[in-house]
């Protein structure tokens, strides 16, 4: 089988879980345990085609780019394909998605054993991972947005799997709707590729825009696609629903709301960084965009209670960490985090999860404790994620995160450098003060845990294995060959130097120690910081209130103004046709008093109504 | 062979050959009245796949021509004849009227006469597509009025006015809109007799014809008033909420499905392609009018509370897509028009049946009343969910293409009007979001507990709404090439596109 073929069928790697689903949705969701099975398979045999198809790209020095479509939609001046352009970076996410995909599918295999939606939940991960693949595959803005859409409303069902809680049912809501207007401005960026350039293709379009030298509508078009990317990321301030989305089910969350789906808007700026790297302006918004999300939602997590939050805000955070980096010009490194973040993240959850099946949905970080002995597997595996996440070396979150530091020091961005290191110190607390309350913590939990079964922590053992060895391919070991291969000619691609790494390792290190003083040896007591600073934790603690003033909004602007318009609508617009048919019944009730009955009265009119047909046909010149 | 066959004809009369069966049929024989009614509908639908299938893409323009001569003296003949913008139509007639007699299937008072009236119906709007005679297209129109009327004041339902209100204003309105639609079309006639000295009732005809341009605006303003009555045009639209909350389910889902794309229909067959100019000039206040339904009607959406007004005002708000897409007057905002009225049509037939069948359990739309639907009536919720997706254009469903295809055309000659339009995409989420969330989803309700999920005829509206639904949404590209074809040669006949150029003032602001 040669490497060529691989390409060329690469599109199997999308169509393969959609078919799944389509299977499963209609013929088999009496099955669920066959459903399952078809579910894993076909993602499985995904996952080699991925790998085969990234032995192909980076086969070659240069890595190949590959493309190939079909029209889907086309008619003079619009043109929208269903294609495939395969080069490293597609390359990259067509691995980290699939593999991540089968190991969270397997997993759910032990978390949702008992659920009696076991079939749809399997029909929307397949759906899911054909939508991702699909986003990741595509050669242009059209196909892109039609699976960023269906990324979208897999979401909308999984958060609302258990959809008899009212809080699941708000939650999918609110992350669609508020994903919509993340979109709005994505579409509306898209219209404006169209009508400037012609066309959507990738290729084409980075043709086109040598040429183009308006600033200012350039720096729109950024920003409106970067629109999107703030909703699907959940930058602030968009970034609301990403916490409510925890109300799926834990793989749910690892899956999508860590690894994938919400790194779709990192790679939108990685996919279209010619258009963003043409204006300054745009990627100093991004820069500062991300930047801020990353210090404001690491500073919400340092205070949260519940252990899936908790991991929530930190996927906030570290995402507007890959934002930042886009912003700086850093788009390899952000890339490289953002691979490496996937296989950590995913596994946090999914430890986090296992604690949560095994303490019968307990949540609480305060009502978990001293899980280490009952639990070694998933503590082992959860300490791994975190160091990882930590950027403790020689682990991947590492490499990843000093070369992001390194990029912004490069690209002249002191601020965003110390801001950096800051998230990079409280990362490390608040995930340590996690893992030393859940796992070592004097607390008892209520009843029995138990270690889960096989079939959940060989996941974790797999996940925690990549997540200490993800980040080789982008250190010296390997020759930097992640940065090599996954580029763009106008990124900037900086090796972290030895003093940021210094650096940035022993502010990880402290703030482990913090937390160890804080939270295990009790050196410092917690509720006296708290009140110190009563306002600010206040604050912290309800999340920058965004959530209330949002409400309040829709409240009071867009229900009320809804409500005012439906009484206009009744009021006016509809009264003012009552009053048109009550004047026409008025007035058939005058002229009645015409039709008396007289046959010369009717003769009369009927000679009026002659002499007038005939003067207008004299007026107008009719013949005959 | 189907060149000589008169397949249209059959299509077309199919449903009244049932009617005219029925009527001999004895009253208290419900059953075998609705196998007629199926069967001949199923007849007319089948008939329409293959006109859709056979139809001869390469070659284009009308096609399946049938002419008979009927009143010489003023031009008029029975002629039909079908492109790639009358098929998508009737197609959708087809299915919706299909459908609807399966979404009738529990009707139990005046099944004859109901039945009679709704097979009429479907020739009715079926006939406004199928003939190329503007006198023939006016006579089908009329022909809907009658049985609309009586559908809604015998068989519909009463809440916040009475269905005698609605079916009344249903009525007048339609009236009304013919009366702007009647003085354009005898304008037209005249005129056209002067300039050519023959009488003409042919649509291809009158469109070689140069008339003048102040008769041209004059006239389409007419023929605007009249079809955007029809489209619910804004501030035009007060009869349709109020009329499908009044209306039995078959009524609504043929109403909003496809007689309200006569509006549209006409506005392109007739309208531009006989009144260029005209349409040129009056369709800057037919894009502002589009953002009222738009933005006005999916703004008053989030305030209602009622099932059937939901969808009502939601079908006003997506017919302001339709109208920004022919008043942009270019090649991809009228293929986009054209598609999204055939994805409305079965989204909002869809929605209807399913409303129509849980009000004829419940006995209440109100969405207070319900909550946690999904847990006693899968099948239902999926056809809700399938058709509120639909209504926010989610891509992989066939309403995507439409307004997506609409956005880029529209956008070319209406900037900032078009941005205000895309802001339908957020309104109309939410209002989607919200209702099906507070139905179908929640903790489950025990009053609803004996309440039985779809089964048997029920489901015949979900499996055939639904597949076209999907189908189109998947696998857009043929469907939108027959449209394309259709909507082509009437672009370049009318010289349009030299039109465009002169709307197209260059930048981008």
């Amino acid at each position: 089988m040669s490497l060529k073929f691989f390409l060329e069928n690469a599109w199997l790697i999308a169509l393969l879980p959609f078919l799944s689903f389509a299977i499963i949705g209609l013929y088999l969701h009496r099955w669920p345990k066959i459903s399952a099975c078809l579910s894993i398979v076909s993602i499985g045999i995904s996952l080699v085609l991925a790998l085969g198809t990234a032995f192909a790209v980076f086969a070659t020095k240069e890595g190949v780019v590959y493309e190939a479509a079909m029209r889907w939609l086309d008619m003079p001046g619009l043109r929208v394909d269903m294609g495939m352009l395969l080069d490293p970076l597609a390359a990259v996410m067509l691995i980290v998605v699939t593999l991540v995909a089968l190991l969270v599918q397997v997993y759910s295999l032990g978390y949702m054993h008992d659920d009696p939606g076991l079939a749809s939940y399997y029909a929307y991960q397949s759906l899911f991972a054909a939508s991702m693949l699909g986003l990741v595959l595509a050669n242009n803005f059209g196909q892109l947005y039609i699976f960023w859409e269906l990324v979208g409303v897999c979401s909308y069902f999984l958060i609302g799997f258990w959809f008899g809680r009212d809080s699941a049912k708000e939650a999918a809501k609110k992350a669609f709707i508020t994903n919509r207007v993340g979109d709005f401005a994505f579409l509306l960026g898209i219209l404006f590729l169209q009508l400037l350039f012609g066309s959507l293709n990738y290729g084409s379009l980075a043709t086109a825009l040598e040429g183009f030298n308006n600033s200012a509508v350039l720096l729109i078009v950024a920003l409106l696609l970067f629109g999107g990317s703030i909703g699907k990321s959940a930058q602030f301030p968009l970034h609301v629903w990403l916490p409510d989305a925890m109300e799926g089910p834990t793989p749910v969350s690892a899956l999508i709301h860590a690894a994938t789906m919400v790194a779709a808007g990192v790679y939108l700026i990685a996919r279209a960084f010619f258009i963003f790297s043409a204006s300054p302006e745009a990627m100093l918004v991004i820069a500062v965009v991300g930047g801020f999300t990353a210090l404001f939602a690491a500073s919400i997590a340092l205070v949260q209670n519940d252990i899936k939050r908790i991991l929530a805000y930190s996927t906030l955070s570290q995402l507007g960490y890959m934002i930042m980096a886009m912003g700086t010009g850093a788009m390899s490194a952000s890339i490289f985090h953002l691979m490496t973040h996937a296989f950590f993240k995913s596994l946090l959850f999914l430890a986090a999860g296992s604690v949560i099946h095994a303490l019968a949905n307990e949540q609480d970080i305060f009502k978990m404790g001293n899980l280490y002995h009952k639990m070694p597997v998933t503590a082992g595996t959860f300490i791994v994620g975190a160091l990882a996440l930590s950027g403790i070396p020689p682990l991947s979150g590492f490499w990843s995160k000093d070369e992001i530091l390194a990029g912004t020091l490069s690209s002249g961005h002191i601020f965003l450098y110390v801001l950096g290191l800051l998230v990079a110190f409280m990362t490390a607390f608040y995930m340590f003060r996690l893992v030393f309350v859940v796992f070592f913590g004097s607390n008892e939990a209520q009843g029995h845990p138990h270690e889960s079964p096989w079939i959940m922590t060989t996941p974790l053992a797999i996940l925690a294995g990549v997540s200490v060895v993800a980040g080789f391919p982008g250190s010296p070991l390997m020759h930097y060959a992640f940065g090599h291969y996954v580029n763009s000619p106008a990124a900037l691609h900086v090796v972290p130097g030895a003093l940021t790494m210094i650096i940035s390792t022993l502010l990880a290190l402290s703030g482990i120690g913090l937390a160890w003083a804080m939270y295990q040896q009790k050196l410092l007591e917690p509720r006296l910081l708290v009140d110190k600073v009563p306002q600010f934790y206040k604050l912290l603690i309800n999340k920058y209130y965004i959530d209330e003033i949002y409400a309040w909004i829709v409240a009071r602007a867009v229900d009320a103004t809804a409500a005012w318009l439906f009484w206009v609508d009744i009021n006016i617009v509809n009264r003012l046709v009552n009053n048109i048919a009550f004047f026409t019944g008025r007035s058939g009730e005058t002229l009645r008093y015409t039709e008396d009955g007289q046959v010369q009265s009717y003769a009369l009119y009927m000679f009026g109504g002659i002499i007038v047909i005939l003067a207008a046909a004299l007026y107008l010149g009719l013949p005959g | 062979m189907l060149s000589n066959f008169p397949v249209l004809s059959l299509a077309l009369f199919m449903p009244v050959i049932g009617a005219i069966i029925i009527i001999c049929l004895p009253k208290a024989e419900t059953r075998p009245i609705k196998y007629v009614a199926a069967v001949s509908t199923f007849i007319s639908l089948a008939l329409s796949i293959l006109v859709f299938i056979a139809y001869d893409r390469v070659q284009g323009g009308m096609q399946f021509i049938e002419h008979i001569p009927w009143i010489a003296d003023l031009g008029v003949s029975y002629a039909l004849g079908v492109d790639g913008i009358s098929i998508p139509l009737m197609l959708l007639t087809n299915l919706i009227g299909f459908s609807a007699v399966y979404a009738s299937w529990h009707v139990a008072d005046r099944v004859k006469e109901f039945f009679i009236l709704l097979l009429i119906l479907i020739s009715g709007v079926m006939g406004t597509f199928l003939t190329t005679d503007l006198f023939i297209f006016f006579l089908f129109y009329e022909v809907v009025v009658i049985p609309i009327y009586l559908l809604v004041i015998m068989w519909g339902s009463s809440k916040r006015v009475s269905k005698e209100y609605a079916g009344m204003k249903l009525t007048i309105y339609l009236l009304m809109g013919s009366a702007f639609l009647l003085t354009g079309l005898i304008a037209l006639f005249i005129k056209a007799y002067t300039l050519s000295g023959v009488p003409s009732m042919d649509i291809a005809t009158l469109s070689g014809l140069e008339f003048p341009l102040e008769f041209q605006i004059w006239v389409f303003a007419f023929m605007a008033l009249g079809f955007g009555t029809l489209l619910s045009m804004f501030p035009f639209h007060a009869w349709s909420p109020d009329g499908y909350a009044g209306a039995p389910t078959a009524v609504s889902m043929i109403h909003a499905g496809v007689l309200k794309k006569i509006g549209g229909y006409g506005l392109i067959r007739i309208g531009i392609y006989i009144l260029p100019l005209g349409a040129k000039f009056i369709a800057p206040v037919i894009a502002v009018l589009a953002i009222g339904n738009i933005v006005y009607a999916a703004m008053i959406c989030l305030s209602q509370k009622d099932l059937k007004y939901i969808v009502g005002y939601s079908s006003v708000s997506h017919m302001g897509y339709v109208l920004i897409g022919i008043a942009a007057l270019n090649l991809v905002s009228l293929n986009g028009a054209v598609i999204m009225m055939f994805a409305h049509g079965v989204m909002a037939a869809l929605f209807f049946a399913m409303i129509g069948n849980l009000y004829e359990k419940s006995h209440t739309r109100n969405v207070d009343d319900f909550g946690g639907l999904a847990h006693q009536m899968p099948r239902l919720a999926t056809g809700f969910m399938l058709a509120g997706l639909a209504s926010l254009g989610l891509p992989g469903l066939v309403n995507f293409v439409g307004e997506f295809t609409i956005f880029i055309g529209a956008f070319r000659n209406y900037r900032v009007l078009t941005i205000i339009a895309v802001l339908g995409i957020v309104l109309t989420a939410v209002y989607i979001l919200r209702t099906l969330g507070d139905v179908l989803f929640g903790p489950r309700r025990e009053e609803w507990d004996e309440l039985q999920d779809l089964r048997g005829p029920e489901l015949v509206p979900l499996i055939v709404l639904g597949s076209v639904i999907i189908l189109g949404g998947l696998y857009p590209l043929d469907i939108m090439n027959l449209i394309n074809g259709g909507v082509e040669q009437i672009v370049n006949q009318t010289g349009l596109h030299n039109i465009q150029a002169a709307l197209w003032t260059g930048g981008i602001f």
